[in-house]
C-alpha cells in the first residue's frame, strides 16, 4: 500500500433525540408496535401539510456549535423527489444549497496525535420509513412490509471533507463525533439502531492529488465494519490498480458475514432527485439571539474535557480517556473529587472498580461513593473490603458507613493475631516455603493472598507483606518441624 | 342568504325544509346539470336536524346555522369519500376534515355533498373529471367552466345556496364567470390548506362561492383565519364583514391593465367588462390607465410552476397506503401500473411536463426563470397598487365553450390567461358577473386588489352588483 494516498470522506445521519417528529405531533419511540405512531402527515395523506418542528431545529442548532458549525441564518428546505415504498410523499423533505450549518471542525485523537477534519455541511430533514423484506432486498422478495413509526424522525446529515487517510482515522472520526453529539445531547447515537448511521466515500490515489473515481460504502453498522469495509476496499481498490485497472466509480455494500464489500450499482450518472423549495414550508430564518442562547447551554465538550483533566487533575491519559468517554463516570469523578480527594486515587476507582459495577448496571451516588473512599483511605477498612461494600453498594443501594458498621468490617493490625495466622499457613504449605527460600521470590504474592482469605480480607495488606517478609527470612533457617 | 338567516332565525323556515328543498332540487336537476359527485342525502338531513334542535334551545352557531352547502372534492371531509375525480382515489375517504370543513360545521352549516371538478383540479372546464362532464345550466351544452365547474353550476342551477372551491390558476373565477356567479379567491394564506389535496401548494387557495357579492363576503368570513397546521397561513388571516359603506365609489381609484384586453379577448366580453368600468365610473371611481408589462408571460409562468409541484404532490399517488391499487410483480412495476391505470391523461400529461421543467438539465431553463418571473409579475402588481386601489380586468377571454370544442391543451390552458396572475402574486380577486354575450351566456369582471384588502373587493363588488342590477344588463 506504500506510495498510495488514501482518501476518505463520510456522510452520517443522526436522529435527533426530539419527543415528537420532525413535521407532526407524532411520538418518536424506539421499539413501538409497527405503523403506531403515525398521522395524516407523516403517512402523507391528501390534504396533509407538514408544520416544523422549533425542538428538531433546536437540537440540529446544538449539533452543528458543537461541530463548529456556521449557521445559516437563512436556510431553505427542499424537495427530493424520488419512488420508494417507505416513502410516505414520495420526496424527502430536506435542504440542499442552502443549509441549516456549514464549515465545521472536528478534533480528535488517533492514537497519541491530535487530527482535524473539517465538516462541509450540517443539514436537517426527515427520515423515511422502515421497509422490512421478506427476502434478502426489495427486489426478489415475496413481499415487503412498510413500518412508517419511523418516517419523519428528525435527522442531521452531516457531511464531511474528503480528507482522511485511513480507515483507523475515519474511525477515530466517528467516535469522536458520536461522543461530541451525546455530550451536546442531541442524539443517543446507538448505531445498532440506527440512530447513528454512516456511509463512507474512499478514493485511492497513485499519486497525491490524482483524479480517480470514488467509490461509495453502504451497510456500515458498526465502528468495526466502517474500519473494516474501508480497508478492505482499500486494499481491493490498490489491487486493481496494480493490475494496471481502473476503479469504477460505483456504490458497494458491506457484507458482514464475508467480510467484503460488494458492488450494489455502478454510478451511471448521479440520479436526478428534482430538487426544488418545499413550498409547503416558508424559508428557515433564525434569530441570532436564539442560537447564542443555545450556544451558552452546550457542556464541556470532550476535547476540553480531557485536557482540563489532564492539566487540573494530573491523570493520565488512560484514565482521562475512560473518563471522557464515559460523561457518567466523568460527573462521579468530578463530584467525587470536588470534595478535596486525591484525584488519582478518585479517577483509580471511578476507572476500575466503579466502571467495572455500572456497566453491569445501577448507580452509585457521588455522595455515597466518597464516604467510601474516605473510609479506605484513612485505613478504616482496606481496599479489599472497599470493593466488597462498592458491589454491595450497587446491588442493594446500601449506604457505606451503614454496611460496614453492620458488618463490622474493620481492619486487622494485630500484630500477634496477624503471626499466628501466617504461622497456620506457612505450616500448611511446607513445600511452597522451601521453593521461597529457594529464591522464588514471587511466591510472597500468594502467602499474602492465603492470609487475606483467612481473614476474609480484614488484615491490613501492607502489615500482612511486612510481618510476611520477616516470617519468611527468618524461616530461611526456620523449616517446619517434623512431626 | 341575510333573508335566508331571518327566515330560520324567525322560525319562517327550518333547517330541515331548506335543506329537504335542494336535497329535491338536485334530485330533480343534477341528472341534467351533474354538478355533484357524492350527494350526502341522510348526512345533510342529520345535520339541518342538529341545527334545527340548536334554534330551538336558542342557541345557534352562528347566524347561518342551518344554511347548506356543497364543497369541492378535493376538500377532506370525513364520511364522505374524497376523489378529487380521479379514479385513483375513488373509494378514499379521508380520515380527517380540512379546516375549512371544521370552520362550516363549527358555523352550522350542513354539507349537502361533493362536487365535480377536473382531475386533481388540472383543467377549466370540468372535462378531465374521470367520472362525468357538468353541464353550463345556462346551456347544457356548454361546459361550466373549471376547475371548480361542479361548485359553479351548483350555485347557478340552484342546487345550493352557496359553495366551496379551491383556485389554483382560475379555478374558482373561470367557471363562477362562465356559470354566471360569484366567486372569491382569497389573499395567499388567508384560508388554511390542511386538507385540500394539494396541485400547487405555492399557488392553492380555497376560496367561496355564491349567488351575491354579500353571500360570498359572508362565506369568506366564516372560511378565512389562522391555522397552525399550514405553515403558510398568515397569523391575522381571520376577516370580519365590512359594514355596508357609503353608496359611491368616490375616491376609489380603478386602474385599467390595457394588457387584458388586447388579443384573444372576445370583444363582446370587452364590450361588457368596459360597460361595467364606465359604470363604476359614473359612481365616482377615478378609471385610469396601467401597465402590467409581464402579464403576457403570466400563463407560461404558471403552467412552468403547476405542473413542477403537481408533479411532485402526485407523486404520493403510488398505490402502498391507500387508494387503488393495481398489483404487479415489484414495488416499481406496481407503481407503474396503479399511476397508469389510476390517472386520467391531462393528469399524466401535467406529471410530465412538470418531471421535465423540474430535471437537473432544464431546471435553471423553466423552473428558475419562472420563479424569476414570478417575482416580477408580482412587482408589477405591488407597482400598480402604490398607484390605484382596484384592477380591473375581464376574468376570462370568452364565455362558456361548447363541450369537446377545444381538444388542443395549450388552448385550455389560455381560459386562465387573466385569472393566473392573482395567484401568481398571492393577492385577492374576485369576479362577478357584468353582463351576458348574444347568446345569453355570462361575463365576469374580475376585481383585483392588494394583498389582505378582499374588503376592498367586497365593496367595489357590492356596488357594481348593485348598478348592474338597476341598469340592467
Amino acid at each position: 500500500m506504500t506510495g498510495y494516498e488514501i482518501r476518505i470522506g463520510l456522510e452520517i445521519h443522526v436522529e435527533l433525540a426530539t419527543n415528537t417528529k420532525i413535521f407532526c405531533g407524532c411520538a418518536v419511540e424506539f421499539g413501538a408496535p409497527p405503523n403506531s405512531q403515525c398521522c395524516p402527515v407523516c403517512l402523507g395523506l391528501p390534504g396533509s401539510l407538514p408544520v416544523l418542528n422549533r425542538a428538531a431545529v433546536e437540537y440540529a442548532i446544538r449539533a452543528a456549535l458543537a461541530l463548529n458549525c456556521t449557521i445559516n441564518l437563512y436556510s431553505e428546505f427542499v424537495r427530493k423527489n424520488y419512488f420508494y415504498p417507505d416513502l410516505p410523499k414520495a420526496f424527502q423533505i430536506t435542504q440542499d444549497d442552502k443549509p441549516l450549518a456549514v464549515n465545521g471542525l472536528l478534533r480528535y485523537y488517533l492514537g497519541d496525535e491530535l487530527m482535524e477534519t473539517q465538516i462541509t455541511r450540517l443539514h436537517l430533514e426527515e427520515e423515511a420509513g422502515k421497509s422490512i423484506h421478506s427476502g434478502e432486498s426489495i427486489i426478489g422478495s415475496e413481499y415487503t412490509s412498510v413500518d412508517y413509526n419511523r418516517a419523519g424522525i428528525p435527522l442531521a446529515e452531516i457531511v464531511t471533507a474528503p480528507t482522511m487517510n485511513s480507515p483507523a482515522q475515519a474511525r477515530a472520526f466517528l467516535e469522536q463525533l458520536r461522543l461530541v453529539l451525546q455530550y451536546a445531547g442531541v442524539s443517543d447515537c446507538k448505531m445498532e439502531n440506527g440512530s447513528l448511521r454512516c456511509d463512507a466515500n474512499i478514493t485511492v490515489h497513485p499519486e497525491p492529488g490524482m483524479r480517480v473515481e470514488k467509490v461509495e460504502i453502504k451497510n456500515l453498522n458498526s465502528f468495526r465494519a466502517l474500519e473494516r469495509a474501508l480497508a478492505y476496499e482499500a486494499e481491493r481498490q490498490v489491487r486493481v490498480l496494480e493490475r494496471g485497472g481502473t476503479v469504477m466509480p460505483e456504490t458497494r455494500t458491506w457484507d458482514e458475514r464475508a467480510q467484503k464489500t460488494v458492488r450494489m450499482r455502478v454510478k451511471a450518472g448521479a440520479p436526478d432527485y428534482r430538487y426544488f423549495p418545499e413550498p409547503d414550508l416558508p424559508p428557515l430564518e433564525l434569530d441570532a439571539a436564539w442560537i447564542e442562547e443555545i450556544r451558552s447551554t452546550l457542556p464541556e465538550l470532550p476535547l476540553e474535557k480531557e485536557a482540563r483533566y489532564q492539566e487540573a487533575y494530573g491523570l493520565s491519559t488512560y484514565d482521562t480517556g475512560v473518563l471522557v468517554r464515559a460523561p457518567q463516570l466523568a460527573q462521579v469523578f468530578e463530584a467525587t473529587v470536588a470534595q478535596g480527594r486525591d484525584p488519582k486515587f478518585v479517577a483509580n476507582w471511578v476507572t476500575g472498580d466503579y466502571a467495572h459495577l455500572a456497566r453491569l448496571g445501577g448507580t452509585v451516588s457521588a455522595e455515597h461513593f466518597g464516604q467510601l473512599l474516605d473510609m479506605i483511605s484513612s485505613g478504616a477498612i482496606s481496599a479489599a473490603q472497599g470493593k466488597t461494600v462498592l458491589q454491595e453498594m450497587f446491588a442493594r443501594g446500601v449506604s457505606p458507613r451503614e454496611f460496614v458498621a453492620e458488618m463490622g468490617f474493620t481492619v486487622i493490625a494485630d500484630r500477634d493475631f496477624l503471626g499466628k495466622v501466617i504461622r497456620e499457613v506457612l505450616t500448611g504449605h511446607p513445600e511452597l516455603v522451601e521453593r521461597y527460600c529457594n529464591g522464588e521470590d514471587r511466591l510472597l504474592g500468594f502467602f499474602v493472598g492465603q492470609v487475606m482469605k483467612a481473614t476474609n480480607g480484614r488484615a491490613e495488606p501492607r502489615l500482612v507483606n511486612k510481618l510476611l517478609v520477616e516470617a519468611l527470612a527468618e524461616g530461611r533457617n526456620w523449616q517446619p518441624r517434623a512431626e | 342568504m341575510k333573508g335566508l338567516a331571518q327566515k330560520l332565525r324567525t322560525g319562517q323556515v327550518t333547517s330541515v325544509q331548506l335543506v329537504q328543498h335542494y336535497l329535491d332540487k338536485i334530485q330533480a336537476d343534477d341528472p341534467k346539470v351533474q354538478a355533484f359527485l357524492y350527494v350526502d342525502w341522510e348526512g345533510a338531513l342529520a345535520a339541518a336536524r342538529a341545527s334545527d334542535e340548536r334554534r330551538k334551545l336558542g342557541k345557534p352557531l352562528s347566524p347561518w346555522d342551518g344554511i347548506p352547502i356543497a364543497v369541492k372534492d378535493n376538500i377532506c371531509t370525513v364520511g364522505m369519500p374524497t376523489t378529487c375525480a380521479s379514479r385513483l382515489l375513488e373509494d378514499y375517504y379521508s380520515p380527517f376534515d380540512a379546516a375549512v370543513i371544521e370552520r362550516i360545521k363549527r358555523a352550522g352549516l350542513p354539507v349537502l355533498g361533493k362536487t365535480n371538478l377536473d382531475e386533481f383540479a388540472m383543467g377549466s372546464s370540468t372535462e378531465y373529471s374521470a367520472y362525468h362532464i357538468t353541464h353550463n345550466p345556462y346551456d347544457l351544452s356548454r361546459v361550466p367552466g373549471g376547475s371548480s365547474g361542479g361548485s359553479a353550476a351548483a350555485v347557478a342551477a340552484g342546487l345550493c345556496p352557496w359553495a366551496l372551491g379551491s383556485d389554483t390558476g382560475g379555478s374558482i373565477r373561470q367557471p363562477a364567470a362562465f356559470c354566471g356567479v360569484v366567486g372569491l379567491k382569497p389573499t395567499y394564506g388567508r384560508v388554511s390548506r390542511w386538507g385540500l389535496v394539494a396541485l400547487a401548494s405555492s399557488l392553492d387557495q380555497i376560496g367561496p362561492m355564491g349567488r351575491t357579492v354579500e353571500d360570498v363576503e359572508i362565506l369568506f368570513s366564516l372560511i378565512a383565519g389562522y391555522d397552525g397546521r399550514d405553515s403558510t397561513s398568515l397569523p391575522d388571516a381571520a376577516y370580519h364583514c365590512s359594514a355596508s359603506g357609503p353608496d359611491t365609489l368616490a375616491g376609489l381609484r380603478l386602474g385599467v391593465p390595457e394588457e387584458f384586453f388586447g388579443n384573444g379577448l372576445c370583444p363582446e366580453v370587452a364590450a361588457s367588462v368596459r360597460r361595467a368600468i364606465t359604470l363604476m365610473e359614473s359612481l365616482g371611481a377615478q378609471v385610469q390607465p396601467i401597465s402590467l408589462p409581464h402579464s403576457a408571460y403570466a400563463i407560461d409562468t404558471y403552467l412552468t410552476l403547476v405542473t413542477a409541484e403537481a408533479s411532485s404532490n402526485l407523486a404520493r399517488y403510488d398505490g402502498v397506503r391507500y387508494g387503488k391499487r393495481v398489483e404487479a410483480d415489484d414495488a416499481w412495476d406496481m407503481f407503474r401500473k396503479t399511476r397508469t391505470k389510476g390517472f386520467g391523461p391531462e393528469v399524466k400529461r401535467r406529471i410530465m411536463l412538470g418531471t421535465y421543467v423540474l430535471t437537473a438539465s432544464h431546471h435553471e431553463a423553466y423552473y428558475e426563470q419562472a420563479r424569476r418571473v414570478r417575482s416580477l409579475i408580482t412587482q408589477d402588481l405591488e407597482d400598480a397598487f402604490a398607484a390605484v386601489d382596484v384592477v380591473v380586468t375581464p376574468t376570462t377571454p370568452t364565455t362558456a365553450f361548447r363541450i369537446g370544442e377545444k381538444q388542443d391543451p395549450l388552448q385550455m390552458y389560455l381560459s386562465d390567461s387573466y385569472t393566473a396572475t392573482a395567484n401568481l402574486a398571492g393577492i385577492p380577486a374576485l369576479t362577478l358577473p357584468c353582463g351576458f354575450d348574444s347568446r345569453g351566456l355570462p361575463i365576469g369582471i374580475q376585481l383585483l386588489a392588494d394583498h389582505f384588502r378582499e374588503d376592498l373587493l367586497f365593496r367595489t363588488g357590492r356596488l357594481l352588483e348593485r348598478i348592474l342590477g338597476e341598469v340592467g344588463e
